[in-house]
């Protein structure tokens, strides 16, 4: 009972970044939490960019590891999990925005893993880099968790940039429960500044995911100067409301993990988030806020 | 001036004690001028050596270290020592509990049981309003806090969803007090989700209650029962604990050779030794201080042969690492699997050991086995076979690690899970997270919510601002204060990490 359908045998193995046994942040209850590698955005913001490229195997990668985890294999990049210190220096020195951890798993061995932490979990959430460009591997997962007697109560959600197109979201939105999806900005070329792509496709899958019935939540984030104007935050309003009242996470920009120009841009701060949120609260939209409020 | 003399002198005039705490100091001198009771020399070597540690519980034990009363003796039958006919309102019940706790000695010298509350009150409650109920228990609240202030004192709810047990989670939520402690006795069978959800909802407000497992509890006990208490210990009922001797698994490391020798010669050698001075204590207890002759052992609260002898240990991590480093192996203990195997298997010759030990006098004729929670001076020890502080795994990975420990210790073993404060925004996961753990085998749920005032220290509550406030020589007004103040500056504990996932993947946005 335990062994998925055919089809997740034939599919491609997933290009895994990261992989978490539970995590409270990314959709209702403890998640099980895949970061597929890969995106075709990128935003100079970017909190990960180390998951937005695809590894070329030219090894600046190895010199740089304190710990000697990684070796040259084939054109390749070998890792030994079992040497690294999680120092992440590995991809500080990666000139192709990836990291040499990244692992290839098959669905079966996803289902694996999501049996070991089957007691604390209510769901699993597919993240990145941007899940969609894995779509046949999603797939392929989210129907054999749905086919599997001990898994099918697992609620499958995606967190995804919503560059996808109408035929993807077709094929994939029938094994979903459940999408969080990001809108960088609504002026066009503010987003295209912002993502290096136009929002167009963001704003048509979130109509399309809204009706389908799917939409968790629309999230927003917050850039000092840029996103948190006032014309930016109507529009935001606008659609929430054009939707059907879904909630709203707003997200604050701040600087951690960020590489390049970003670096200089100022963190978003807590008022003006809020401010926002009583924009939207006052247009009777639900909205949720960082639980913590860091500093830069 | 003998030293007795000077050391009494020094209490007596220390401006920072309130007169009861130096008549409890006081008699603990006193005490301890008397003789130990007699030992061989190799179990007083490795007392001196505090390779086993009593505790400090005194020389000459007079009465149990934790006294569980049937109060429901009391609800049923009243007292005639005490002049109190059977209650029959709740305002009657609750002042016969509160009368009652004066009476209840332990070795802190204040109640460690005040009774499973719900069960206890709801009879009397047909006729009070909700809104009535809650302003009584808000009352019966702020007197234990204030009278009782010590946070080992414990009261037990569940397993029945009902609305003395909802109420109580209430007040205790509002008023985020150190004492009393809470324990919700979750069965999933009778319990249901809704009450394990309103207990998650408190643990994210203040951090208690505590979830025990019922299931496990109940069937390492007897019909007449059990209470959690103190810092986790499950103890029959109508009983409780004579005593409390631990064994350091760091310091019998400590004098192996490696991993073989620790388990054929050492280990066996100190348990042995261990039961010795559990076998000394009781007798002191049960044959010479005339305890039992107490008018609750008259009146059927407590029965002598329900006390329990508590075997306990600690500093599984450090015995484990030590061995490891012998044996050149780097795997650390909760993280490695063979280190973590090496741990349950210790754990597990433990239990095999200690029921070998005959103890007279003790519930069931032998001691209980019993993860200890810790002393505020274990500087650089771990408590129990908690996986040490700042070090801890993701909680999926923790609670594999431990899951196979619980089996074997059935008077307590707890972990704290310290949850990250983006909890808040997402109770169902402390939900799950909780239903969890106790489908895993653990027999206790216990969380910290990183930002609560309100945090456990290695078992009982403390709260940060009264820390604050005793580090800035404000004085304290629970006596437990001054030991989380000793315990967070020596042992580290307030640097456990936070175990919701605070890496960079997950922060914030992510593209």
């Amino acid at each position: 009972m335990n062994s998925p359908p055919a089809n997740a045998a034939e599919a491609p193995a997933g290009v895994v970044a990261r992989l978490l046994d539970w995590s409270v942040v990314d959709g209702p209850g403890n998640r099980f939490v895949l970061f597929l590698q890969g995106c075709n955005f990128a935003c100079p913001g970017c909190h990960n960019p180390h998951t937005i490229g695809h590894c070329d195997g030219c090894g600046a990668c190895i010199p740089a590891c304190p710990a000697g985890a990684l070796a040259p294999a084939g054109g390749h990049i070998a890792f030994d999990p079992a040497r690294c210190t999680r120092c992440d220096a590995c991809l500080e020195a990666c000139p192709a925005g990836a990291s040499p951890m990244v692992r290839r798993m098959p669905v079966d061995e996803v289902l694996a893993a999501l049996r070991e932490a089957l007691p604390f979990i209510g769901g699993v959430t597919v993240s990145g880099g941007e899940a969609t460009l894995q779509l046949k591997f999603v797939v392929a997962l989210f129907a054999a968790i749905r086919a599997a007697p001990d898994l099918c109560h697992l609620t499958c959600f995606i967190d995804s940039n919503g560059h996808l197109g109408p035929l993807g979201w077709a094929r994939v939105l029938p094994v979903t429960d459940g999408v969080m999806l990001d809108v960088k900005a609504f002026d066009p070329t503010r987003h295209r500044a912002l993502t290096g792509q136009d929002n167009a496709r963001a704003l048509a899958s979130a109509r399309l995911v809204a009706a389908a019935g799917k939409l968790h939540e629309l999230r927003f984030l917050m850039v000092p100067g840029q996103t948190d104007r006032p014309e930016e935050i109507g529009a935001l309003v606008a659609l929430a409301r054009e939707l059907g009242g879904v909630p709203v996470r707003l997200n604050a920009f701040r600087r951690h993990g960020v590489r390049g120009p970003a670096r200089a841009w100022p963190a978003m701060p807590r008022a003006g988030v809020e401010a926002a949120a009583a924009r939207l609260a006052a247009a009777g939209i639900t909205v949720r806020l960082p639980a913590v409020w860091a500093g830069d | 001036m003998s030293d007795l003399l000077r050391r009494i002198e020094a209490i007596v005039t220390d401006p920072a004690l309130e007169p009861a705490r130096k008549a409890h100091a006081l008699a603990v001198a006193a005490e301890n001028a008397l003789p130990y009771p007699a030992l061989d020399g190799d179990t007083r070597a490795a007392l001196d050596a505090r390779v086993i540690c009593d505790m400090f519980e005194g020389h000459a034990p007079y009465r149990p270290r934790y006294v569980l009363p049937d109060y429901a003796v009391l609800m049923r039958q009243g007292s005639a020592h005490l002049e109190l006919p059977p209650p029959q309102t709740l305002d009657e019940a609750i002042s016969t509990l509160m009368i009652a706790y004066h009476h209840v000695p332990s070795v802190t010298g204040m109640p460690v049981y005040i009774g499973r509350l719900d069960a206890l009150l709801l009879p009397f409650c047909e006729g009070v309003s909700d809104d009535a109920l809650h302003r009584r228990l808000r009352l019966f609240w702020r007197y234990l806090d204030r009278t009782l202030p010590d946070a080992f004192m414990h009261a037990n709810i569940g397993p029945a969803d009902n609305r003395v047990a909802r109420a109580i989670l209430r007040v205790d939520a509002e008023l985020k007090q150190v004492a009393p402690n809470l324990t919700f006795l979750y069965d999933p069978e009778v319990s249901g989700e809704a009450i394990l959800r309103r207990c998650t909802d408190s643990i994210i407000a203040c951090s208690k209650p505590h979830i025990a497992s019922h299931p496990l509890h109940r069937a390492a006990f007897d019909a007449r029962g059990y209470g959690i208490v103190s810092c986790y210990n499950a103890l029959p009922l109508a009983g409780g604990a004579s005593t409390l001797v631990r064994l350091n698994l760091a310091a019998v490391a400590r004098l192996s050779r490696g991993a073989d020798d620790f388990l054929a010669v050492q280990l066996p050698r100190h348990v042995a030794l261990t039961a010795r001075l559990i076998r000394a204590r009781v007798d002191h207890l049960r044959n010479r201080s005339g305890f039992f002759a107490s008018f609750l052992v008259a009146e059927d609260w407590i029965a002598p042969d329900r006390f329990a002898a508590m075997f306990g240990v600690f500093a599984m991590a450090e015995a484990v690492n030590h061995l490891q480093d012998l044996a050149g192996r780097p795997g650390r203990y909760g993280h490695d699997s063979a280190a973590t195997a090496l741990g349950q298997r210790i754990s597990a010759e433990l239990a095999r050991l200690v029921a070998a030990e005959p103890v007279d006098g003790a519930w069931r004729g032998r001691a209980l086995l019993h993860a200890q929670a810790g002393l505020s001076t274990d500087a650089g020890l771990t408590p129990g076979v908690r996986i040490p502080y700042g070090t801890e795994p993701d909680p999926v990975a923790h609670v594999r690690a431990l899951a196979p420990h619980h089996a074997h210790y059935p008077s307590g073993i707890s972990d704290i899970l310290t949850l990250d404060e983006t909890v808040r925004a997402n109770p169902e996961a402390v939900f799950q997270l909780a239903r969890g753990v106790l489908a895993a085998g653990f027999r206790e749920f216990t969380a910290n919510v990183a930002g609560n005032d309100l945090v456990r220290v290695t078992g009982y509550m403390i709260r940060l601002s009264d820390i604050a406030r005793h580090a800035a020589g404000g004085g304290a007004r629970s006596t437990t204060t001054p030991l989380g103040a000793e315990a967070s500056a020596l042992t580290g504990i307030l640097d456990r990490r936070p175990r919701v996932i605070a890496h960079e993947l997950a922060a914030g946005e992510r593209r």
